[in-house]
């Protein structure tokens, strides 16, 4: 009989919850049944609340259990669950569950089913197929595919992809570069770590594809030092595809060069912004560069470079293998594709989803989500990171699109939305705001740097009762200069989560005395 | 006709560098390495800090001449980035989530709970030597919080009693 394949997840919210554990227990238990079992370490299939989410392969398909803590395991075994057999915490079919069955995963298509740092497995499951479709191509007709496929950035900026690539094609330049943006710091997203982890072949792929298409020959990916599993795992992947003629001088003997290295960020919110990670990529401090120049054309070492998001660049595989007009056939309006949700905070099913554009929000909080953890209502949802408006329930029913969040200001950003229930007070997530960009500013805009400090006193005066009327004019006169004053978003955007506080739960900036007053 | 009294221009010594012979070693074979890299400044950092746990003040006119730069330079970049310390952290590191997601499922009070239990305020370390606390803004766990980093193994759903016996484990370990 050959080995059982078991699947237990190595990605970093899968062991934060005990899966290297759960894995060892499986080994342990195995032996003393006799039992012979391949344990796989794939991906997160990013049902996060049911990690760590064990998976066995039966004739019918995988079949799941979770949560599988390492207690957990003898029973299973016990269930006989190496057949794929009944047990309370089986789930049945991986792929026949609603949470995952519902969802349209394009760029996410083979996370959590693969062994990550496979390259045959990536191989197996449609790995390279863009990549080498784009050999065959003129960089031109490469760049056409991504502009037709309406490809916008997911970084948060959406500006669309393939404009970018041709204006680098179009740049002279002894050295181009590709720069893949993963310094993920918006709270409430994990899907550039997701993939990172889960299938970095899809980024490798994406990275060349870029080179291909521009003439770069040299790409950097950003990480985080925050993610150090994701390090790992890219680190494993970009060594194996040198090692297969997938990166390197000469890929897969069309003559193209591309070599590709992760340099580590050091905890720098303002390095998610373009300029400023392009300065600190160049050894210095991470300060914001003014435009013009466009990176574009002025971008690292003063060379044209194409920086794009984690989830851009690995959404290019996919458009070249099957082509723009299916991506396109995703989405709603001028937003066009998927976008991979990630459902954070006070979330009963929290994790992470991926689906065209045009979901309501009230769609993702309760049919997929199930509502709070807390089981209270829920009152308040950041969308898009720490510089995306707070929206109240009365604005649960703007669809998931760039331009219906602009029309509401507020902002879909990286696809991170944060789920607040009842118990949580509005004006200490305004003062929050204003704190974050105190920590953060890289210093260069005085409204930026000086504002947030003045902004956290102004909170500070208004709840104390301290003349609050005079403060909110103070604060909302302080906020627009932040807004025009500023040459990138944090200083830009600070002020959409306090405006939007300001303006949706009033009742929270005032001091307990004024409303049992006006009760 | 006499001569006014000679005015003596006092000349400071440089005091000496208080880095032990081998992290001077240490810091100099990393530069060697990796100063021709281009933008080779955070990657040399990030080697200093992992050999020795911190960015020393010393090692900087170390890291500014293999580099040519300034030594003003090189210390504005290791006090720009929140990741580089330039004191000796405890045995271990933890590093705490304070952004929204985790403070959605209770993170301001699993922060309060840290600071009094451990005694310490952020970037401070325990008396016996133990652990330096460090406030860290996303870890990427936010469906999972409140999260932690200890060291290098992230941590989810961290309620008081699970901090406890991190913490414990970690002080129990070495």
């Amino acid at each position: 009989m050959s080995a059982i394949k078991i699947y237990v997840p190595r990605d970093a919210a899968a062991r934060s919850l005990g899966a290297d554990g759960t894995a060892e227990a499986i080994l342990t238990e195995a032996a003393r049944y006799g039992i012979s079992v391949q344990l796989i370490r794939n991906g997160s299939r990013g049902m996060l609340w049911l990690e760590p989410l064990v998976e066995v392969e039966t004739a019918a398909g995988r079949v799941a259990y979770g949560p599988v803590n390492a207690a957990d395991v003898p029973g299973l075994f016990k269930a006989n669950f190496t057949s794929g057999n009944a047990h309370p915490l089986a789930h049945g079919l991986t792929s026949e569950m609603p949470y995952l069955k519902n969802q349209e995963r394009l760029t996410f298509a083979r996370a959590g089913i693969t062994d990550p740092v496979s390259l045959s497995d990536y191989l197996q499951h449609d790995g390279f197929r863009g990549l080498r479709a784009a050999l065959k191509m003129s960089p031109a007709d490469i760049v056409a595919a991504v502009t037709d496929s309406g490809l916008r950035g997911r970084g948060g900026a959406a500006f669309p992809a393939g404009i970018k690539w041709k204006t680098v094609l179009g740049a002279a330049g002894p050295q181009k570069y590709i720069v893949c943006n993963a310094d993920e710091g918006d709270s409430g997203t994990f899907s550039d770590r997701m993939i990172m982890e889960g299938d970095p072949f899809v980024l490798i792929e994406g990275m060349t594809i870029a080179g291909i298409a521009t003439g770069a020959t040299h790409g950097y990916i950003y990480l985080r030092c925050e993610y150090p599993d994701a390090h790992k795992a890219l680190n494993e992947a970009i060594a194996s595809a040198y090692s297969e003629g997938y990166l390197g001088a000469d890929i897969q003997d069309s003559g193209k060069r591309f070599d590709l290295e992760v340099r580590l960020g050091a905890g720098a919110y303002i390095c998610g912004e373009e300029t400023a990670l392009l300065e600190s990529l160049e050894g210095k401090r991470g300060q914001v560069r003014f435009k013009p120049p466009l990176p574009a054309l002025q971008g690292l070492f003063g060379q044209p470079t194409v920086i794009n998001n984690v989830i851009t660049l690995a959404s290019v595989p996919i458009i070249l293998d099957k082509g723009a007009e299916h991506y396109r056939t995703f989405g709603m309006g001028r937003s066009r594709g998927t976008l991979p949700l990630q459902l954070a905070g006070n979330i009963k099913h929290g994790g992470l989803v991926e689906k065209a554009f045009g979901l309501t929000l009230r769609e993702v909080l309760y049919d997929i989500g199930g509502g709070s953890l807390s089981g209270r209502p829920i009152r308040a949802v950041q969308v898009g990171g720490p510089l995306g408006a707070y929206l109240p329930e009365s604005q649960f029913d703007t669809p998931l699109d760039y331009e219906a969040f602009a029309g509401i200001k507020a902002m879909l950003g990286h696809g991170g939305i944060v789920v607040f229930d009842d118990s949580v007070d509005m004006a200490a997530q305004a003062r929050y705001a204003m704190e974050f960009c105190t920590v953060e500013s890289c210093g260069k805009c005085t409204p930026c740097r000086i504002g947030s400090t003045r902004g956290v006193e102004v909170i500070d005066r208004m709840v104390s009762g301290d003349n609050p009327v005079k403060q909110e004019v103070v604060l909302r006169d302080l906020c627009e200069t932040m807004v025009h004053g500023s040459l990138c978003a944090m200083g830009g955007l600070t002020p959409y989560p306090v405006i939007s506080a300001l303006n949706h739960f009033p009742e929270d900036f005032r001091t307990r005395k004024t409303n049992a007053l006006n009760a | 006709m006499s001569t006014s009294p000679k005015r003596v221009i006092p000349i400071k010594v440089e005091r000496a560098s208080t880095l032990s012979p081998a992290d001077q070693a240490s810091v100099g074979a990393i530069c060697e390495r990796l100063k021709t890299l281009p933008g080779a400044l955070l990657p040399i950092l990030h080697e200093v800090q992992g050999a020795l746990g911190y960015v020393p003040d010393d090692a900087i006119p170390l890291i500014a001449s293999a580099l040519n730069v300034t030594r003003a330079e090189v210390h504005g970049v290791v006090t720009f980035y929140h990741y580089f310390r330039t004191h000796k952290p405890g045995r271990h590191v933890l590093q705490l989530c304070r952004a929204e997601a985790c403070q959605a499922v209770g993170g301001a009070a699993l922060e309060a709970h840290a600071k009094r239990s451990l005694g310490i305020d952020f970037h401070g370390t325990t008396a016996d030597g133990a652990i330096t606390l460090e406030p860290v803004y996303c870890l990427g766990n936010c469906a999972l919080g409140p999260a932690a980093l200890l060291d290098d193994q992230l941590q989810g759903r961290v309620t008081c009693d699970r901090f406890d016996a991190l913490v414990a484990a970690a002080r129990k370990g070495v």
